[in-house]
């Protein structure tokens, strides 16, 4: 499979720290990734795409080092460890200003109806994520399972050709977690793009993703398909236990 | 009245920026006095009409909110807060020192009113509906702003940046825009002040007119449409109602404004939210 995101010797030096040392990976068109490891393995800097040495390749392009404006515009959606909704706007506006700005030109979108022509695919996305009896109330004041499925929600809605998705199990219920992993699948096929999952929840990485990363200490330890990887013995000393 | 109108076209630029894109402010006075002074330098000493002046304070103070805006995009809060005072502040001494273009601390008078199609607005009525009708079409035309896309995208950057840049609102562009609007309604609005007083000096554009502007937009409601509204009304209009408690009219007031604080810190707007949540609860 040709690489559609390719890291190459990917490090990032925090201080005395290195958070991410000479990681390697590649992900192909489509394809999800689950990333796991211990907290402070440098999961979350590597999705930052900020390194301080090494290259980061996205459909061909040097993304390394880019600003979270520069990926949006590439096509790369993400979200982050904690909830990062618009707390005072609706439910269907935060779905909306998540899209908007790849419709048009900025002077263009100011003459534009005010839904920016989204609000259809809102409310598709809204259907889709269950959220449909809260469309029309404040992101800020529901629940956090609600607002990590519109965080979630909202990453998908520019249909993104990569997304970043940075725990997106944390805190949540365990059937929340089943519903979750059917719409990444869902839309995974239903978009196409490719994802990388950074998580905790094992059961969650193992069903969901083909191929998997195990990262201790800014390295790569183990990747290959889940079982291999969760039977790995340096994985299960070092991550997962006996 | 017609000064509630004239203020009120001031603080709509202020909420915006505010109340709606979520920045700090404590300069709208020096626009405020700027579109004022460009009335008064341009109409007394060039003799050019208010027609042409409107437009190019509004430019002119657009272009300078803009520049103001370039902190905004490097700090935040209280210390874009004191940013915009020192604007304030340096304004006001330019006000005040460079009394060749600005006649100092003597100002400039006989600042003319102008006319509509060959109708004189000298007179109090006449000019009050004038203003009054132009109020009307400056909150239309932000009412529209603030419904198209670029109103969400002031909301987003307000409720966090940090998700707004990641969903591809341009940050810088959106907080300079914010600052820009903001002040070109200042400027707009002190060329009405010009005209409406026909005097102005520096005092008038004092750092405590922008706090009792910033004050009407929190006390009214920040962030809502028409919280600068009723929070000018209050600013403006309610220190006049108390004057029959003579020396204490100012005490009474400011206590007013503490108490509303503490018990409606959204403002007064925010009130009908508060009844809809008790309904809602019932």
């Amino acid at each position: 499979m040709t690489p559609f995101l390719e890291v190459r010797d990917m490090k990032k030096q925090c201080g005395a720290v290195k958070a991410v040392d000479g990681v390697a990976m590649s992900v192909g068109p489509g394809e999800i990734v689950g990333v796991i490891g211990p907290n402070g393995s440098g999961k979350t800097t590597l999705g930052q795409i900020k390194p301080t040495a090494g290259s980061v390749e996205f459909c061909g392009e040097d993304i390394t080092g880019m600003s979270p404006l520069e990926l949006s515009r590439r096509g790369v959606g993400r979200t982050f460890q904690t909830l990062q909704v618009f707390v005072k706007l609706s439910v269907r506006d935060n779905l909306i200003a998540a899209a908007q700005e790849f419709k048009g030109t900025m002077p263009g979108r100011l003459f534009a109806a005010p839904d920016a022509g989204l609000g259809h695919h809102a409310d598709e996305m809204i259907e889709l994520f269950r959220l449909k009896h809260v469309a029309y109330l404040p992101a800020g004041s529901l629940s956090y399972g609600q607002q990590k499925l519109i965080d979630i929600a909202m990453a998908f809605m520019p249909a993104p050709r990569l997304v970043l998705l940075d725990e997106p199990c944390a805190g949540v219920n365990p059937s929340l977690v089943d519903q979750l992993h059917d719409l990444l699948v869902e839309l995974n096929k239903t978009q196409g793009g490719s994802f990388v999952v950074i998580e905790h929840n094992m059961d969650f990485i193992m069903k969901l993703c083909p191929h998997v990363v195990c990262m201790v200490e800014g390295k790569v330890l183990a990747e290959g398909p889940p079982k291999e990887v969760q039977s790995n013995r340096q994985v299960l000393e070092a991550y997962l236990g006996n | 009245m017609t000064l509630l109108c004239v203020y009120l076209m001031a603080a709509f630029g202020l909420n915006l920026i505010v109340g709606y894109a979520g920045q700090m402010s404590i300069g709208q006075a020096a626009f405020y006095g700027i579109g004022a002074y460009i009335a008064g330098i341009l109409m007394v000493k060039m003799g050019i009409s208010f027609w042409l002046v409107l437009p190019i304070a509004a430019v002119a103070c657009f272009a300078i909110g803009l520049a103001l805006g370039f902190p905004a995009l490097r700090v935040q809060h209280h210390y874009l807060a004191f940013a915009t005072l020192g604007f304030n502040v340096l304004v006001f001494l330019v006000m005040r020192n460079e009394e060749q273009l600005t006649g100092g601390t003597f100002g400039i008078s006989n600042i003319p009113r102008p006319s509509l199609f060959g109708w004189s607005l000298d007179g109090a009525l006449p000019f009050f509906y004038f203003a009054f009708a132009s109020v009307i079409i400056l909150a239309l035309v932000l009412w529209w702003l603030l419904r198209s896309p670029w109103g969400r995208a002031f909301a987003a950057l307000r409720d966090n940046p940090i998700r707004a840049e990641s969903t591809g609102v341009n940050i810088t562009a959106y907080t300079l825009l914010a600052f820009a609007i903001g002040a070109a309604c200042a400027g707009i609005g002190g060329v009405y002040l010009a005209a409406l007083v026909n005097f102005i000096e520096p005092g008038q554009f004092h750092l405590s007119v922008s706090l009792m502007m910033l004050l009407a937009v929190i006390v009214g409601g920040s962030g809502r449409f028409f919280g600068p509204v009723l929070g000018s009304v209050v600013v403006i209009l309610l220190p006049e109602w108390l004057r029959f408690l003579q020396d204490w009219y100012l005490a009474i007031f400011g206590f007013a404004v503490i108490v509303l604080m503490v018990f409606l810190p959204g403002g007064l707007l925010s009130l009908a939210d508060r009844f809809k949540a008790r309904g809602a609860a019932k």
